[in-house]
């Protein structure tokens, strides 16, 4: 029982963070139906920023919320430029073209980040700097509930908060739901839709940003391929809770969390990436919109 | 053919060969077909794996382990394609993500191939003629059957569904077969990197060698056979070529520009290096522009 | 008045077939029959379900509840492709012609469920390979002189001017050889004198692919001229069936289609 508890509070922790990310994946196809593999390197790039940030203010060795919060305020914000610079860049000149074409420079920028960040930061895995020290909570018998789990679930359930704010009760969050139903009707109503989408980047890169800090925090090896794995598992969880659909990412990353906590707690850890594509594959077959998810009939 | 007897080029040219049928077999699916999948590394790992195998423990024939790689991996092709086709674009990919990385993972796991130490001591035989011959039957097959109503069959599941339908093709069918030829391929190609390479480890048929593929299908040009063969060798090569600069910089920068490449590529030339036209397309256009 | 048509086989048998989306009730309780060498009009107001009703008749959709049966048989059972191989064909009221392709590669592609060489033949071009692809190639230039495309057979269907790519979509429909034709909106975007002259030639058409014809028409008054029936569709209910006489003077379909009564508009 107590195993099974602890594996829940790690599941949840995980989950978390998979969260974090999966709304950027899940964001961004909601409005223009691209798989951004980008972004998780934006969130390889949020864990970078947070180290040379920490390093910059000197604060590396500093632990306390102050540095944590800071931290995480810088490299959100430069997860957004990041973000803004790759739409702009690279995505916006393709609008239009086949989906192929932009799954493909999608790529092209994820490896572009990938290797340019092995140049720049460095090939070999970085110590993440001791931004929070981490402290027992509770400790009741074998279960430990730590300071970076509790803080991991605050956080996300903060920036949580904050999104569901924007998307359901500021007039950019109704723009945004209008492209994400149909950006030419929404162009149409004078909605400056590049704008639209330019903000979707920053918010979803900025969500990445918090993400990287976090792992930075809990797994404190960080390295520019950092992002592959967990991206592509994160994406799997806005598949399985259906994409384009925010609620539904993060179900489906509480999902993936917890599944794959079991399934590395009760010895099967050797299986654990092959799990989140097995789950993926029996959703997509008997419910290929994933769980909240709305499927798109063609008009004939 | 003095080249040929220096082993690292004829590595490489070996290495463009089997990426060329890698391509062209890809290429009826997602260039003809219209279907989206990013998984043929591990199709290719099904055949390279088996085809190892069978040379290792059995010592059968080259050609038969070949063979038997292809269908094996023609078969996991149906085994995947005939439930998954139900889902379109993205949804299709993911499902072939997903199939591709569950094969690597499950050949982690597998101690009778070495898992994740790799294995080590298979039987060395192909090489040169071996790939260019099984490069050239896939060329013939997959052009030829492009010339027939099979072949229209394919484009028109690609161009509209639902008019596809309308006109009496079983786009199900069609997509299966798409899915089954080109895996039966891929598998051909794994068993030929197999037995010249001497040694597998699964990381060679990670998530990064489907998308290698994909790329020369999206470069050469979606639906140009020509396309594919030319981008294959490219993508082949192009590592290779930036070595020296490596060299002299001390500094890695291959996948940079690789990666670089490929963006300024998607965005000047979108529709790839040949769109959907062929060599004999080419031709006939520079004979009526100077007659 | 069935001309030209001796045995009078039901084709369509349609009863009772209703379609729901949600709560909407698309199509209620459409039931009729066309018997082979008819051509039908059917006609009704924007949103009234015909397009829904061609999409039950070619498999596209399933109905909520009735039967449709074709020569006899359920189609409920069939798939759009077993449908079209059975002998429905159809065109789409918002034009799906393989675009990147070229005319005559979209006519042959109908003409794909009439071969019978396999995959393997293709390879060395067997010589039933040969004599099949040159019945379609024949086949195919035929059918373009109808509308005088056969010019443009090496063109890209997409490239056509619109009006060419709605008579190119009844070529490709016609080259599936189908017992009936279903025609979703032939005529739209075309000036009077061209659509005029379409449904000329699709009265000649009729009689000599001794085809039947079932068509979708926005504006009555096309109709009238050539259909013998016309069958009104208003908010899903077939409301009035008959010739062209009888539906303009039956007052629901006036009703329908102005808001009104003929009386009280005049009034």
């Amino acid at each position: 029982m107590e195993e099974f508890i602890q594996h829940l509070i790690n599941g949840l922790s995980l989950g978390s963070i998979y969260a974090l990310i999966a709304l950027g994946y899940t964001m961004v196809y909601g409005i223009l139906q691209l798989i951004n593999f980008a972004h998780s390197d934006v969130y390889m790039m949020g864990a970078f920023i947070g180290l040379y940030s920490s390093r910059f203010l000197g604060i590396q060795e500093k632990p306390g919320l102050l540095s944590f919060i800071s931290v995480l305020f810088i490299s959100m914000v430069g997860c957004s430029i990041v973000g803004f610079l790759i739409e702009r860049l690279a995505y916006r000149p393709l609008r239009g073209a086949p989906k192929l074409n932009a799954l493909i420079t999608a790529i092209g920028v994820s490896l572009f980040l990938q290797y340019s960040g092995q140049i720049v930061f460095g090939a070999t895995p970085q110590s993440f700097p001791n931004i929070l020290e981490d402290a027992d909570l509770l400790a009741l018998g074998g279960v430990h509930l730590t300071l970076f789990d509790v803080t991991i679930f605050m956080t996300t359930l903060s920036l949580m908060l904050i999104l569901r704010y924007i998307i359901n009760s500021t007039k950019l969050g109704k723009a945004m739901r209008a492209v994400s139903y149909n950006g030419q009707w929404a162009s149409l109503m004078g909605i400056p839709v590049n704008k639209i989408i330019s903000m979707t980047f920053i918010i979803g890169s900025a969500l990445a940003a918090a993400g990287g800090i976090l792992v930075g925090m809990k797994y404190p090896k960080i390295e520019p391929l950092m992002g592959t794995m967990i991206g592509l598992k994160a994406f799997v969880a806005a598949v399985l809770g259906g994409i384009g659909n925010i609620s539904g990412a993060v179900l489906g990353a509480m999902i993936m969390g917890i599944a794959e906590e079991f399934v590395v707690g009760y010895g099967a850890s050797t299986y654990r990436d092959a799990l989140a594509f097995g789950i993926l594959i029996l959703i997509l077959l008997f419910r290929p919109a994933g769980i909240l998810g709305k499927l798109n009939v063609e008009k004939v | 053919m003095d080249f040929l007897f220096n082993e690292y080029i004829l590595s490489m040219i070996v290495y463009c060969g089997v990426n060329i049928i890698l391509a062209v077999s890809l290429n009826l699916v997602n260039g003809f077909t219209g279907q989206f999948s990013i998984g043929h590394a591990g199709f290719m790992a099904i055949g390279a794996y088996l085809s190892a195998y069978l040379g290792m423990n059995f010592h059968t024939p080259f050609i038969l382990n070949t063979i038997l790689g292809g269908l094996a991996s023609a078969a996991a092709g149906y085994a995947v394609g005939l439930p998954s086709l139900r889902l379109k674009g993205d949804y299709l990919a993911i499902v072939t993500l997903g199939f591709g990385e569950i094969i690597r993972v499950v050949l982690l796991n597998i101690d009778a191939v070495g898992g994740a130490r790799g294995m080590y001591g298979i039987p060395k035989d192909g090489g040169f003629f071996w790939t260019y011959g099984w490069a050239v039957a896939t060329i013939f097959i997959i052009s030829q059957l492009m010339r027939s109503t099979h072949g229209r069959a394919f484009l028109a599941v690609r161009e509209d569904e639902i008019a596809a339908e309308a006109m009496g093709i079983n786009t199900t069918k069609y997509k299966v077969r798409a899915f089954v030829i080109s895996s039966f391929f891929a598998g051909i190609a794994g068993a030929l990197f197999a037995h010249y390479l001497c040694y597998l480890n699964p990381s060679s048929f990670g998530f990064m060698k489907s998308i290698d593929v994909v790329v020369m299908v999206v470069l050469g040009g979606m639906g140009s056979i020509t396309g594919s063969v030319i981008a294959a060798c490219i993508i082949t090569l192009l590592p290779e070529a930036l070595r020296p600069l490596q060299e002299i910089t001390k500094i890695d920068f291959r996948m940079v520009i690789y990666s670089l490449t490929l963006i300024i590529l998607m965005l000047t030339r979108p529709k790839g290096l040949f769109g959907n036209l062929e060599l004999s397309d080419l031709w006939k256009k520079y004979v009526k522009r100077h007659s | 008045m069935l001309n030209g048509t001796h045995n009078k086989e039901v084709l369509i048998d349609a009863d009772k077939v209703t379609i729901k989306f949600g709560g909407l009730t698309a199509v209620s309780e459409f039931t009729n029959k066309i018997v082979s060498g008819e051509l039908v009009g059917l006609i009704g107001p924007n949103g009234a379900g015909k397009t829904t009703l061609f999409n039950m008749l070619t498999g596209v959709y399933k109905p909520t509840s009735g039967v449709i049966k074709f020569c006899g048989t359920d189609t409920l059972k069939f798939k759009p492709y077993e449908l079209s191989q059975k002998g429905i064909s159809r065109t789409f009221q918002n034009i799906r012609l393989f675009k990147e392709l070229s005319v005559l590669d979209n006519i042959r592609i109908a003409a794909h469920q009439h071969t019978s060489y396999s995959m393997v033949e293709s390879l060395f071009k067997s010589p039933r390979m040969r004599r099949e692809e040159n019945k379609i190639k024949d086949m195919a230039f035929d059918l373009l002189k109808i509308f005088k495309l056969q010019e443009r057979a090496y063109e890209e269907a997409g490239s056509l001017p619109y009006g060419q790519q709605r008579r190119l979509e009844i070529l490709r429909a016609l080259a599936t050889e189908p017992k009936i034709m279903m025609l979703d909106e032939p005529a739209a975007g075309m000036n009077h004198s061209e659509t005029h002259e379409l449904m000329e030639t699709i009265h000649k058409i009729r009689d000599q692919f001794k085809v039947t014809i079932l068509l979708i028409e926005h504006d009555m008054k096309l109709v009238m001229g050539i259909c013998e029936r016309i069958l009104v569709l208003d908010h899903g209910v077939l409301i009035c069936e008959g010739d062209a006489k009888t539906v303009q003077k039956n007052p629901e379909v006036i009703k329908a289609y102005l808001g009104a009564s003929y009386e009280e508009i005049i009034c």
